[in-house]
């Protein structure tokens, strides 16, 4: 702004409509840029992935669920104390996979309202005409629905932690089970949030969006376990087994946790990916996890303006 | 503020901005181009979110190529479309982008509640967009390309989609922004009339070239034609062709405001250099014993600025050929020359001192 500006700020404005008006206040202070304003979209999405800081009625589903992912952990602990029992009834790894269909209605519901409303309303070009670039905005939102995730499927990992100390069960056998399990539903979140993610956006419609991801995670996982099934009934080929476990999501991460995490495999036969087979299984997931974000990129690459 | 050096915008089968050279100064600006004339892409570019085919563009000194963070840190920017969720309030959008723009969470609340005061939203802030006006709507989105206290905004046809009365109080709004704000302004539109009395300058462009760029104080102030209107009398059945002769044989020339059409010429328009003309008019009214109906003081308007030379000494001006120029406010020959002030007819419209 050269010469004639500046005093605009201050002295220059004393014309009539200054009067009026309470009079426009500069910003001198801080300006904090991409880093402040991506960790700001990243809380607000987050937030916002549990209902926080939005209207009353979109708290109602996501608390629901978190509820209803957290109540069988509850369950489990006081009947473990009560009875003084000496292991837990699930281990930490199989929890997520046993309420698998919870995270899937928790992901359908809040993946659509995390990215495609900034599509549907177009307010997108409103964030890149500011300082955050693509990539800001990708990893804050991939963050922030992997970061929900996590919430929802680690905090039943911690309720039943607590309560098999409470009820003195053995400490390094559970520490190293706890642990083994936060591993394994933090792959979950990464790789549930990038496919939901990816999903959702290439929707605007958030109708379209539910219906998607609910599909891809349930018909997959029901087309493989089906299958599974059947390939274990005739003739026992658990090696078809172990190989058909690679087309769905949570397949894949109870392969991965099988065969790296010490989880008891929940296929067919109970006989899951061998190590060899498990490095198939990680690279799998890892590749899915970065392709999610590759495919976000190039989808705001086209959102842009 | 801005400057541009034989900027291009090609698309697969467009080009929307061919070879423009531009340099912008602090003010409000006006950019005028019809539909597809290349104003939204020229945003972009500036803003440095989408690169130009050619050319380069500087804004605040920055180039758009490679320092495009740094210019959106330092502008705002309304787009042309709607962009507001309607489940959230004004305030908590506006918040929102304050932060987005790297603001700490309390100078965004403070300057959110600012600046929604300072472009008109009170009580209605605090509910959710989805129930608002397109006027309100409109302020909102002026509201985030402020809240961070930009140095330069760029207003994508911010008088879209309102009433008369609405596109008034937003173009009174996007003047105050430079003169009380002390924000400098790019403003687009398809309606060159519009901006005529918001902008300091006005670029113009069509089909992605640059077909005009000017001050609009150079069209609007400094060419004054004095218009002057007298009565018959029955020494002179002719007042008007009698203070035309009078004049002219006092050596000042006259034009005539009707075009040479018959009976069209009751008003006799000459250029007013200076004070003294006044008072030379006067008397010479006088001492014909005619009585003086008016003698004003015309602005040009800056519609006819872009007219072709054709025109200028054709038809007869009318009230209805300026209401369009209003309305469209494209020139009616984007090839033609524009014509020099001096020769252009007076419009209707008046301006500055009547005596
Ligand atoms: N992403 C794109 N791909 C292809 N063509 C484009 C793209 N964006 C703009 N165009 C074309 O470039 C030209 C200029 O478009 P632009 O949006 O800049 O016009 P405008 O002056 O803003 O028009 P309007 O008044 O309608 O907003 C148009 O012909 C348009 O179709
Ligand atoms: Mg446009």
């Amino acid at each position: 702004m050269t010469a004639e500006t500046p005093p605009a700020h201050g002295a220059h404005g004393a014309d009539a409509s200054r009067i009026h008006n309470i009079g426009y206040r500069t910003y001198d202070g801080p300006r904090l840029g991409r880093a402040y304003a991506t960790r700001s979209l990243y809380s607000q999405s987050l937030r916002g992935a549990y209902g926080l800081g939005r209207s009353a009625k979109s708290k109602v589903l996501p608390m629901i669920l978190f509820g209803v992912m957290c109540a069988p952990a509850l369950i489990m602990v006081a009947v473990a104390v009560a009875t003084k029992a000496d292991k837990l009834p699930v281990d930490y790894t199989r929890y997520a996979v046993l309420l698998q269909a919870v995270i899937g209605l928790y992901l359908a519901a809040q993946a659509p309202q995390t990215v495609s409303r900034d599509l549907r309303f177009k307010t997108v070009p409103l964030y890149f005409s500011r300082p955050i670039e693509r990539v800001d905005y990708v990893r804050a939102k991939f963050a922030a629905m992997a970061s929900a995730l996590f919430i929802l499927t680690a905090t039943p990992l911690i309720v039943l932690y607590v309560g098999a100390l409470l009820a003195k069960l053995d400490f390094p056998e559970q520490t190293k089970g706890f642990a083994q399990g936060l591993v394994s539903v933090a792959l979950l979140s990464l790789l549930f949030a990038g496919i939901a993610l990816v999903i959702s956006a290439v929707t605007p419609r958030r109708g379209f969006g539910i219906a998607a991801v609910i599909a891809v995670l349930t018909i997959s996982y029901g087309a493989v376990s089906t299958v599974q099934a059947i390939a274990h009934e005739q003739g026992g080929n658990d090696t078809a087994v172990q190989w058909l476990g690679l087309f769905s999501p949570i397949t894949l991460i109870d392969g991965v946790q099988t065969a790296f995490l010490g989880a008891t495999s929940s296929f067919p036969g109970g006989e899951g990916p061998s190590a060899s087979v498990g490095v198939v299984y990680l690279l799998v997931v890892l590749a899915l996890v970065a392709g999610s974000y590759v495919a976000l990129m190039r989808r705001y690459r086209k959102a842009g303006l | 503020m801005i400057a541009t050096e034989s900027l291009s915008k090609r698309f697969p089968k467009v080009t929307a901005l061919d070879r423009l050279t531009l340099d912008i100064g602090a003010g409000v600006t006006g950019l005028v181009g019809a539909n597809g004339a290349g104003k939204s892409t020229m945003i972009k570019i500036l803003l440095g979110l989408s690169p130009a085919t050619e050319g380069t563009a500087s804004v605040l000194g920055l180039d758009v190529a490679t320092s495009g963070g740094q210019i959106r840190e330092r502008v705002g920017y309304m787009p042309e479309h709607d962009c507001l969720p309607p489940d959230v309030s004004a305030t908590e959008f506006v918040v929102h982008m304050a932060r987005m723009s790297g603001l700490p969470p309390a100078a965004a609340r403070e300057r959110t509640a600012d600046t929604l005061r300072h472009v008109g939203l009170y009580e209605e802030r605090y509910r959710p967009m989805g129930g608002y006006s397109t006027g309100m709507k409109q302020r909102v989105k002026l509201a985030q390309a402020l809240v961070h206290d930009p140095q330069l905004v760029f207003l994508d046809e911010p008088t879209n989609g309102l009433d008369p009365v609405g596109r008034d109080e937003m173009l009174d709004l996007i003047r105050r922004v430079h003169t009380d704000f002390g924000i400098s302004v790019l403003v687009t539109s398809h309606l060159l009339g519009e901006l005529e009395r918001t902008c300091d300058h006005v670029v113009v462009i069509d089909g992605g070239k640059l077909l005009r760029s000017s001050s609009t104080t150079d069209f609007t102030q400094t060419t004054t034609t004095l218009a002057v209107e007298v009565t018959d009398s029955d020494e002179h059945p002719d007042g008007t062709g009698a203070l035309r002769a009078a004049l002219g044989a006092r050596g000042v020339t006259t034009q005539d405001d009707g075009g040479g059409l018959p009976g069209a010429g009751h008003i006799v328009l000459l250029d007013a250099a200076d004070e003294a003309v006044y008072d030379f008019v006067r008397d010479t009214v006088a001492d014909l014993g005619l009585g003086l109906v008016r003698m004003e003081q015309r602005r040009h308007h800056i519609a006819e600025v872009f007219r072709t030379g054709h025109e200028q000494h054709g038809q007869r001006e009318n009230h209805e050929q300026h209401e369009q120029h209003g309305h469209h406010g494209q020139p009616e020959n984007p090839s033609g020359r524009p014509a020099a002030p001096t020769t252009t007819p007076p419009a209707p419209q008046t301006g500055g001192a009547q005596r």
